[in-house]
């Protein structure tokens, strides 16, 4: 009889197999405990990322942190922020900043008021490059700029605006590749190895917390910045945060995407039409 | 009939300083009716924007890209990491792009590469370590071996930059050293017969038993 067997049933499952079982029931018990859908997000990285925690902490295997998962919050909070990838910097891909200095400007210019929302802004530093470039070009003053993330500690730094000074150089010549019109140095204040930002560029900056999962429009944008955040999504995610997208842009607002982000394969695809290949910047068009 | 353990289903190469030439060498060579994926991770510069990998698909016997975020991967293709972007393989066999922070000061990297790879294709992977001046991909290669794929390296006395094939020797994270010859004839008999065990066969210097298991030491 198949149940007397001396090897019980699963036995012979290769460990990589189980481990591939233990990491679904991680990801469920994250989602059904704490709301946070990693269930969504791309496997490799997630599982790469679960592995390193589970070695630095010294787990035997994933099941033992899935215990802690459930029942210890300060462990959780640890494993949030593996899972959440905050990296970030200023001007991060200049050309892109250059085009919509040129391609963009002009038309958010045109419009009596200018709402930008940055999607996914980790600790802000690219929200205070864009805030610096809409600055020179006499925008900012009309602008509302809102920056959301589901990373409460990421959002806690964005909101304080205060970096490490080592890193300002290589800003510095991104600034100026992006075509910044004056120096960087003009816009932080520099104190024993760590710079705050200018308070004049927080004045129309709102940091807020916005899971891209589960939320929804929270107001009508003219621009809308989300790079290098889609990229962790899975492609179901990515559609639910592309029509959100057009749903919170007003016809003829802009949507700017990481470098490897496409919106081509998407539901939402007719929603919007191409204007910088590149740079990665589309334009809502009419519903039809 | 092969053995489907000892059947390769995909190739991995990485490498970094003086790695290029081998790999515009590799690429020109390569049989373009080659029913494998290859996929490539080369350290580069932050301004790269696609430049190597443009370079390297006009004198490629291939189909070379550079590679996308959620490509299903297609035999007879090599895919090229960008730069500023790690390269994942996705266990479904499609690749993914992270803006991961970088792993031994490099992005893309070629342990992320590699790991990655080797999880996806566990015994079916021939994986390839060439020169470079730093230790990224070592550990790589040992998870490489221990899920059953091949792990080679280039004959760090031929390589321009020894240290990155000889971090690998000295994890003992190789199955065999190569010369680059070697390496081509290798992807020519693959095409061929896709027995690993006879594409080696008479190639290189075979190296000791692997590293114990436990896992690399970080
Ligand atoms: C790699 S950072 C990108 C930062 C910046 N936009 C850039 O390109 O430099 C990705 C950010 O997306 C955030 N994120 C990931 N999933 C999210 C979600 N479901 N809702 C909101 N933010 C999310 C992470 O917390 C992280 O701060």
């Amino acid at each position: 009889m198949a149940e007397l067997s001396s090897r019980p049933p699963g036995v012979s499952m290769d460990a990589s197999a189980v481990a591939q079982i233990e990491l679904d029931l991680l990801l469920e018990a994250i989602f059904r405990r704490h709301g946070h859908d990693f269930r969504s997000y791309a496997r490799a990285s997630v599982e790469r990322r679960v592995a390193a925690f589970v070695a630095s902490k010294g787990y035997a295997r994933i099941s033992d942190l899935t215990a802690d998962v459930l029942h210890d919050e300060a462990r959780f909070a640890e494993l949030t922020q593996t899972l959440s990838i905050t990296v970030t910097e200023m001007f991060r891909d200049p050309y892109v900043f250059a085009a919509l200095r040129e391609a963009v400007f002009p038309v958010l210019r045109s419009w009596p008021r200018c709402r930008v929302w940055h999607a996914g802004c980790a600790t802000g530093e690219e929200v205070y490059s864009l805030a610096i470039l809409l600055h020179e070009a006499g925008l900012y003053d009309r602008s509302t700029i809102y920056a959301t993330d589901f990373n409460d500690a990421a959002l806690g730094v964005a909101r304080r605006g205060i970096y490490d000074a080592g890193r300002m150089r290589d800003y510095a010549q991104s600034y100026r590749e992006a075509g910044g019109a004056k120096t960087l140095g003009d816009y932080y204040l520099a104190n024993y190895g760590s710079v705050a930002m200018s308070g004049a560029l927080k004045q129309n900056l709102t940091f807020a917390s916005h899971n891209l999962a589960l939320d929804g429009v929270f107001g009508e944008m003219h621009l809308i910045v989300c790079r290098n955040v889609l990229i962790y999504f899975d492609r179901e995610l990515q559609d639910r945060v592309f029509s959100l997208f057009a749903d919170s842009l007003v016809r003829g607002g802009y949507l700017c995407l990481g470098s490897k982000e496409d919106l081509q394969f998407s539901s939402a695809a007719s929603r919007f039409e191409l204007v910088d290949r590149e740079a990665r910047i589309y334009r809502r068009v009419a519903d039809r | 009939m092969i053995a489907p353990a000892d059947r390769c289903e995909a190739v991995a190469i990485g490498g970094s300083m003086g790695a290029l030439q081998v790999l515009i060498e590799l690429t020109e060579r390569a049989p373009a009716a080659l029913s494998l994926p290859i996929f490539v991770c080369l350290h580069l510069h932050a301004s790269d924007r696609g430049r190597t990998a443009a370079h390297l698909a006009l004198g490629s016997g291939m189909r070379l890209v550079e590679a996308s975020d959620k490509e299903a991967v297609v035999p007879g293709t090599i895919y090229f990491a960008p730069a500023e972007y790690h390269l994942l393989v996705e266990r479904s066999r499609t690749l993914a792009l992270s803006s991961d922070e970088k792993v031994n000061f490099s992005r893309p990297s070629i342990d992320v590469l590699f790991e990655s790879a080797a999880l996806a294709y566990g015994s079916g992977l021939v994986a390839l370590l060439l020169s470079g001046a730093n230790a990224d991909g070592a550990r790589g290669l040992a998870t490489v071996r221990r899920c059953g794929g091949t792990a080679l390296v280039q004959d760090p006395s031929s390589a321009p930059a020894p240290m990155m094939p000889q971090a690998a020797l000295d994890l003992r994270a190789v199955d065999r050293v190569l010369s680059v010859a070697a390496m081509s004839t290798l992807l020519e008999r693959l095409h061929h017969d896709r027995s690993v065990s006879a594409a080696l066969r008479g190639l290189g210097t075979a190296c000791g038993a692997p590293a114990p298991l436990g896992g690399p030491t970080p």
